[in-house]
């Protein structure tokens, strides 16, 4: 089957990103391109979830053409039930963002919206490459306008976060690159990455070829203990370039764990499991304990978001398809709940213009319809039953059960310590007496706000309650994956 | 004995003969002209460039001809490298002319001095033989000194033109040194009969290896490469910008030439030795001239040290290219090192053109600083100097991203893993400085309000050069397609 489809999901927000920036000045005219080039964005990504088959694991939608053929490098996109639902998750979140930043970016606006569509197209490049390339090269280019939005549209830390940012992650994928050219010549020269999931590799390269992976990814997951560039990052980001942070960036790292470190090399996969699975935990555990205490909202929710993400990694590496799937399902899940918590906070600072927990107190007296939104996801940031954050929590837990009674006993305490902090914080926000003066002169979300919201709250709940449409699409293509990696490729 | 002389063969020499001609032309034109229509003499050399390029173009077919008593080579390789010369020398002379004008340095010996220095590089470009390698060397080196102090009243201009000219006559001498053993050992300065003396075997290896020595070590001087780049941080920062633009552009494709001829078609035999000399060499160079990057504010000095790491990333392509007996790695590592200095070029030109756009009269933009806040006074020029920031760093899509990678991937394929993941780990140190150049136009407010005074020429084709960094990125095979090519019909 011939299709255009996933080129339109890249190219069209990116070419859109260039009719905004010729707006210029004229900032009306740059927000409603951006708005109206976002919704076409993922407009054109609707049908992938439609004319999606899911009783077939393969790669769907595919496009295949060669683009550098001197190295033998082929555009070749595809999409199988791994990948399919970051795109429309991505093309979904750029249409907030670009609402979320609508009246508070008053600077260089056709710039802002500009970056975060290009960021938006080359961050679907990312998730439907299926040459090692062509993912590379997506994968480093995002590096670029996340790097810009940081350091213009930033707080007054941000030159520093936005070079830790960047390099931190090249490191990563410098190493990635050495990787790939060496399997490049491995396999006889090819970058293709289904070819490179059927490719026979001993022992030692597998070893290091998941290390240099692991670089690469951890990184960006981020796991402990390279997670230090994230609280930076996220706290000194603009609350768009938190939401696209914590909402898609993660989950590139994840991914590429799914995609690149399983599949070509299992043996080693295995062999490292249980670092992985340690790692993981101590995220998850460590990394939550680190949350309890934090004074800022903005770096509570990035801490409680690598705590998020061990529960991902950690799904992985057990192997069996509740794991997997409970991992893929958090991912989404937390695309949502985690966009909607920095757009929370990002809702109080554009009116207080401070972070800080202690600056506020009784806001649910000002604000009442925003303190329900903000309740509704602290809840499923805690992973409460009925909300999205439930599914993907419970479906790893019972999985690392399976798979190890402490392990999963250890995972399963996350329920608690993401309570404690998520609603002790909660808690001192908006419960209690109005904290201070500037808390009294506070105004309810408008409509603009309300919007942002709702449309998360309705995909939390709705993924909380029936995951079946999510969990159906991925299905047959985990099943196959985990089938590929029980399989040693010694 | 007038008997025996045999006119040569003038065809293929015929875009060098026009150049010198031309030249010739120019100098005395300008003297009949002053200052007002000095345009009129811009005009004639870019004329005259472009002339050559149709001459080259036309004339290209894709044989090996030899010419001068072989002395002279008419090959693709050196077409193809040829015009990208033209090229660059057009866009030096569009983006210096309103700078010199401004400082009243666009005298006419301006102008005849680029042409010798383009047709220095056109004969080294095309030589057959040592001497003519040595000819043409002279013919830049001598053009380029000459050039340095152009700004006479200048002290520092001035101090750079006689630092430059006494390394670089220090470099000839060496070269030239090595050359007289290579005739010793094997009686011919011819490039091809060198080679085949080698591949005889009837050649002293000793008095050879020798030789290769004094060789590598002139010719990584002109490349600027650690520890023969003490120079190229003086030279860069001394000289007026036009001149840096065109000493860290153009020459860099005749010296890559230069090292193709003489190391690749004369001493191939050889390279067990000469690419381990290499490998120092660029290990060096990839890591000193990373590190003290870092450490620069003037950013003339901090491309200067720029250069010296891409240069290291050149040799590493040429390092590459022969793995023990086997020879079929070559073409991949040598096309890599075209394709790679090709891209230099290419960015090296964007990122002294932007700092030639931020000078005007009075007043010398070549502090990091003067590009604060760029991005507010022309969100157009900030994004040509950020893509060639990333593009220097080698984030895709940008065209660096590529050459990088193909070196890359010649340097593992030749097994040398640990070079390739020294020379990665060393570009994340490279790439906080270019970094810190998009920081300056991004994220600080500018220091200095005044509007860009460049003319609609230079405007045009500085984000012609930036779109071309992008595009080449985007569609990375024509040019490293053109490179392999080019080389496939000439090795």
């Amino acid at each position: 089957m011939s299709s255009h489809l996933l080129s339109y999901a890249i190219w069209v927000p990116i070419l859109g990103a260039f009719v905004v920036f010729a707006a210029g000045n004229s900032r009306n005219l740059a927000r409603w391109a951006a708005l109206l080039t976002a919704i076409a964005g993922f407009a054109v990504t609707i049908p992938l979830y439609v004319g999606f088959d899911v009783t077939q694991a393969g790669m769907q939608f595919v496009e295949q053409r060669p683009w550098m053929p001197r190295f033998n490098i082929e555009y070749f996109l595809g999409v199988d039930g791994i990948s399919v639902l970051f795109i429309l998750l991505n093309s979904f979140i750029t249409i907030l963002v670009v609402i979320a930043g609508w009246e508070v970016i008053k600077d260089k606006v056709a710039q802002y919206m500009g970056a975060f569509l290009i960021m938006s197209g080359v961050m679907n490049g990312i998730f439907c490459a299926l040459d090692a390339m062509l993912f590379y090269v997506f994968f480093e280019a995002s590096l670029i306008p996340m790097y810009i939005i940081i350091g213009i549209w930033g707080g007054p830390n941000r030159v520093y976060a936005a070079f830790k940012f960047f390099l931190y992650t090249l490191l990563g994928s410098l190493l990635m690159l050495i990787a790939l050219i060496y399997l490049f010549l491995a396999s006889g020269g090819s970058f293709n990455l289904l070819d490179w999931h059927q490719l026979k590799i001993g022992m030692t390269p597998q070893l290091l070829l998941f290390l240099a992976f692991l670089a690469a990814f951890a990184v960006k997951v981020p796991m402990w203990p390279v997670h230090t560039w994230l609280p930076d990052a996220h706290v000194e980001a603009p609350t768009g370039g938190s939401v696209v942070l914590a909402a898609i960036m993660l989950k590139l790292g994840a991914y590429g764990f799914l995609r690149f470190s399983l599949p070509i090399t299992p043996d080693a996969s295995h062999y490292f499991a249980p670092l992985i699975i340690a790692l993981s935990l101590i995220a998850v555990i460590y990394i939550g304990f680190v949350a309890l205490v934090q004074a800022d909202m903005k770096k509570l929710i990035a801490y409680s978001s690598i705590s998020h993400m061990g529960f991902v990694t950690l799904g992985f590496f057990i192997f069996n398809q509740l794991g997997v799937e409970g991992a893929l399902v958090q991912m989404i899940s937390h695309g949502f709940v985690s966009a909607a918590m920095f757009l929370c906070v990002g809702v109080m600072y554009d009116r207080m213009h401070s972070r800080l927990i202690a600056d506020y107190g009784g806001v649910v007296h000002r604000m009442p319809k925003f303190a329900g939104f903000f309740m509704l996801f602290a809840m499923a940031n805690a992973g409460l039953p009925a909300t999205s954050g439930f599914v993907g929590e419970f479906m790893v837990a019972l999985g690392a059960i399976k798979y190890h009674f402490w392990i999963g006993f250890a995972a399963a305490t996350t329920l608690v310590l993401g309570a404690a902090y998520t609603l002790w914080m909660y808690k001192r926000v908006i419960f209690g007496p109005v904290g201070n003066a500037h808390v009294a002169e506070l105004s309810d979300i408008n409509a603009r706000e309300i919007l942002f919201l709702a449309a998360l709250a309705i995909c939390v709940l709705a993924m909380g309650v029936y995951p079946f449409p999510f969990t159906e699409v991925m299905h047959a293509s985990v099943d196959n994956l985990l089938k590929h990696v029980a399989v040693s490729k010694l | 004995m007038l008997n025996n002389f045999i006119t040569p063969d003038l065809y293929p020499a015929a875009a060098e003969l026009f150049l010198a001609a031309m030249a010739c032309v120019i100098l005395l034109v300008d003297a009949l002209l002053g200052h007002a229509q000095r345009w009129i003499t811009a005009a004639l050399t870019v004329i005259t460039l472009i002339g050559c390029l149709l001459i080259t173009y036309h004339t290209m077919d894709g044989q090996v001809v030899l010419t001068f008593s072989n002395m002279f080579v008419d090959d693709l390789f050196g077409d193809f490298l040829k015009i990208l010369l033209y090229l660059a020398v057009i866009v030096v002379i569009i983006y210096s002319r309103d700078y010199l004008r401004a400082r009243s340095l666009d005298k006419g010996e301006y102008y005849a001095l680029v042409l010798f220095a383009t047709l220095g590089m056109m004969v080294m470009i095309t030589a057959a033989s040592f001497l003519t390698i040595y000819l043409g060397l002279e013919l830049l080196s001598l053009s380029l000194y000459a050039l340095v102090a152009i700004d006479r009243d200048s002290p520092r201009a001035t101090e750079a033109a006689m630092k430059y000219f006494v390394l670089g006559a220090l470099a000839s001498g060496l070269l030239l040194y090595g050359m007289s053993m290579v005739y010793g050992a094997t009686g011919t300065l011819e490039i091809g009969g060198v080679a085949q003396a080698l591949h005889l075997g009837v050649a002293n290896k000793t008095v050879l290896v020798f030789g290769l020595v004094f060789v590598v070590a002139g010719l990584a001087f002109k490349l600027g490469a650690v520890p023969f780049h003490m120079w190229v941080p003086d030279v860069y920062q001394g000289a007026p910008t036009p001149i840096t633009l065109l000493i860290g552009s153009a020459p860099k494709l005749a010296a890559f030439a230069m090292a193709m001829r003489m190391l690749v078609y004369g001493l191939l035999e050889l390279a067990e030795h000469w690419q381990s000399m290499l490998m120092l060499l660029a290990v060096l160079s990839i890591a000193l001239g990373n590190l003290v990057a870092i450490a620069q504010t003037n950013i003339k000095r901090m491309l200067a040290y720029s250069a010296i790491s891409h240069m290291g990333f050149l040799l590493l392509a040429l390092t590459s290219g022969v793995v023990g007996p086997d020879k079929h790695f070559a073409l991949n590592a040598y096309s890599s090192a075209m394709y790679y200095v090709v891209a230099y070029v290419l960015m090296s030109l964007g990122a002294f053109g932007s700092v030639l756009l931020l000078s005007r009269a009075g007043y010398e933009a070549e502090h990091l600083d003067d590009f604060k806040g760029l991005n507010q006074r022309s969100p157009l020029f900030a994004a040509v100097m950020l893509a060639v920031m990333f593009s220097m760093a080698g984030v895709p899509f940008f065209v660096g991203f590529f050459a990088k990678f193909s070196v890359l991937l010649a340097v593992i394929d030749a097994g040398y893993l640990w070079v390739a993941i020294f020379a990665v780990l060393f570009s994340l140190i490279g790439a906080f400085y270019y970094l810190r150049v998009v920081k300056y136009m991004y994220f600080d407010p500018p220091a200095d309000v005044a509007p860009l005074e460049a003319g609609l020429d230079m405007r045009f084709l500085l984000a012609v050069n930036g779109a071309a960094i992008a595009l080449f990125g985007i569609f990375p095979d024509a040019l490293v397609s053109l490179c392999t090519y080019a080389l496939l019909r000439s090795l």
